[in-house]
C-alpha cells in the first residue's frame, strides 16, 4: 500500500503542485484563495467517516462523531462562504467590463 | 471489493476536480467557477466513502449499524449547521468564519488521530505512529488557534495577552506538549494510559490559544492563512494514517498553498511571518519583545 517512498512522493508531488497553483496569484484573490484551500481540506470529512465507522468502543464513537461533525462543518461552511466571496468578485468584475 | 475500487477511482476523481478547481480560482476571470468544480470534488468523495460501510474491519461490523446513524446524524448537522451559517453572515464577517471552518477542519483531523491513539487494540507500527501523533498535534493547535482567532475578529475576546516571559512559558508549553508526544510514540507505543493521551490534546490545544493570544486583530488573516495551511498539514499527515491518498493530496496541496499564501499575505502587508507571530505588533511598541 501507500508505504515508505511512495507516501513520500505523493507529498512531494502534493507540495509542488500547491506551490505552483498560487504562484503568482493576484494580492485580490489572497482571501478567497485562502476560503477555497480552507474547503479543499474539508476532505478530513471522509477520513472522519472511515474511522467513526470502524469505531468499535464508545470513547472512539464519541470521538469519531464529533471529528465527523467537524469535518462536515469545514466542508459546507467552506464551500458557502467561498462560493459568496467569490459572487461578490464576478459581478463586481462584471460591472467594471 | 468492487467497492474498494468505487472508493479509489472516485478519490482520484475529487483529487483531480480539487486540484483543477484551485487552478481555477487562481485567476479572476475563471475564480467564480473553481469553487464549484471542488465542490463536485467534495461531493463525489463525500458520497463514495458510505461504501466503507461493505468494507469495516470484523471488530467494528458489530457496531456497524449504531455508527452509521451516527455518522449519518454527525454530516446532516455538521452539513446544516455550517450551510445556515455560512448562508446567513454578512458579508464583513467572512474571515472570522473561515477562521472557524479551518478550526473545525483541524479539530477533526485531530479527532482522527485521537480515534488511533484511544483504541486499544490498535497495533502501532512507528513510523505511522509518529505520524498520528504530529497530525493530532498540529490539528489540536489549529483547532484552538483558529477559535481563538475567530472570537477576536468576532469581538468575543478583547485585547492582547503580553508580560514579560509569555514567550517562555509559550515554548515550554509547546515542548512539553512535544514531550508527551514523544512520549505516548517511543516509551509507550501508542498504548499510553487514557489520562496522558488526554493530557496531550489539552497541552495542545492550549497552546494554540497562548500562540494566538498575544496576535493583535490587524494580523489576524495571515495568522488564519497560517492556520489553514496547519489543518492541510494535519489532514495530509492523518490521511498517511488512514492509507487514503484523497486525504494526502488534497492535504498537502492546501498545506504547501496555504504556506506560500501566507508569506504572500505578509509580504503583502509589509511583515514577515515571523514578526506576526513573534514580535506583538499594534499594541504599545517594543515592550512586549524578549
Amino acid at each position: 500500500m501507500l508505504t515508505g517512498f511512495v507516501a513520500l512522493y505523493i507529498f512531494m508531488l502534493a507540495a509542488f503542485t500547491g506551490y505552483e497553483i498560487i504562484g503568482r496569484v493576484p494580492s485580490i484573490l489572497h482571501t478567497p484563495l485562502m476560503s477555497g484551500s480552507n474547503f479543499v481540506h474539508g476532505i478530513v470529512v471522509v477520513g472522519a467517516l472511515f474511522a467513526l465507522l470502524n469505531a468499535t468502543s464508545l470513547v472512539e464513537q464519541i470521538i469519531g462523531f464529533f471529528g465527523v461533525l467537524l469535518g462536515a462543518g469545514n466542508a459546507a461552511g467552506g464551500y458557502v462562504v467561498t462560493e459568496r466571496m467569490l459572487q461578490m468578485f464576478k459581478s463586481s468584475d462584471k460591472k467594471k467590463a | 471489493m468492487n467497492a474498494q475500487l468505487i472508493i479509489d477511482a472516485s478519490y482520484l476523481v475529487a483529487a483531480f476536480l480539487f486540484i483543477y478547481g484551485l487552478k481555477r480560482m487562481s485567476s479572476p476571470v475563471t475564480a467564480a467557477s473553481g469553487i464549484r468544480v471542488a465542490g463536485l470534488g467534495m461531493l463525489v468523495a463525500v458520497l463514495a466513502s458510505f461504501l466503507y460501510v461493505f468494507g469495516v474491519n470484523d471488530a467494528a461490523a458489530p457496531h456497524l449499524n449504531v455508527n452509521v446513524a451516527l455518522g449519518a446524524a454527525a454530516l446532516a448537522l455538521g452539513f446544516g449547521w455550517a450551510w445556515w451559517s455560512g448562508k446567513k453572515v454578512e458579508m464583513t464577517a467572512m474571515p472570522q468564519m473561515v477562521a472557524l471552518y479551518n478550526g473545525m477542519g483541524g479539530g477533526a483531523a485531530a479527532a482522527i488521530g485521537a480515534v488511533e491513539l484511544f483504541r486499544s487494540s490498535a497495533q502501532h507500527e512507528t513510523i505511522p505512529l509518529v505520524v498520528t501523533i504530529i497530525g493530532s498535534l498540529i490539528g489540536a493547535i489549529s483547532l484552538s488557534g483558529s477559535l481563538i482567532a475567530w472570537a477576536k475578529l468576532d469581538g468575543r475576546v478583547n485585547g492582547t495577552w503580553r508580560f514579560t516571559g509569555l514567550q517562555l512559558m509559550n515554548g515550554s508549553v509547546f515542548f512539553a506538549t512535544l514531550a508527551l508526544g514523544l512520549y505516548i510514540a517511543f516509551v509507550e507505543h501508542g498504548h499510553a494510559p487514557v489520562a496522558i493521551t488526554a493530557a496531550f490534546f489539552a497541552l495542545a490545544l492550549v497552546f494554540g490559544v497562548l500562540m494566538t493570544m498575544p496576535i493583535g486583530g490587524a494580523d489576524m488573516p495571515v495568522v488564519i492563512s497560517l492556520y489553514n495551511a496547519f489543518t492541510g498539514l494535519a489532514v495530509g499527515f492523518e490521511g498517511f494514517v488512514l492509507q487514503n491518498p484523497a486525504l494526502m493530496i488534497a492535504g498537502m496541496v492546501v498545506g504547501s498553498a496555504g504556506t506560500l499564501l501566507t508569506l504572500l499575505m505578509a509580504k503583502a502587508m509589509n511583515r514577515s511571518v515571523s514578526n506576526v507571530i513573534f514580535s506583538n505588533f499594534g499594541a504599545t511598541g517594543d515592550e512586549g519583545q524578549g
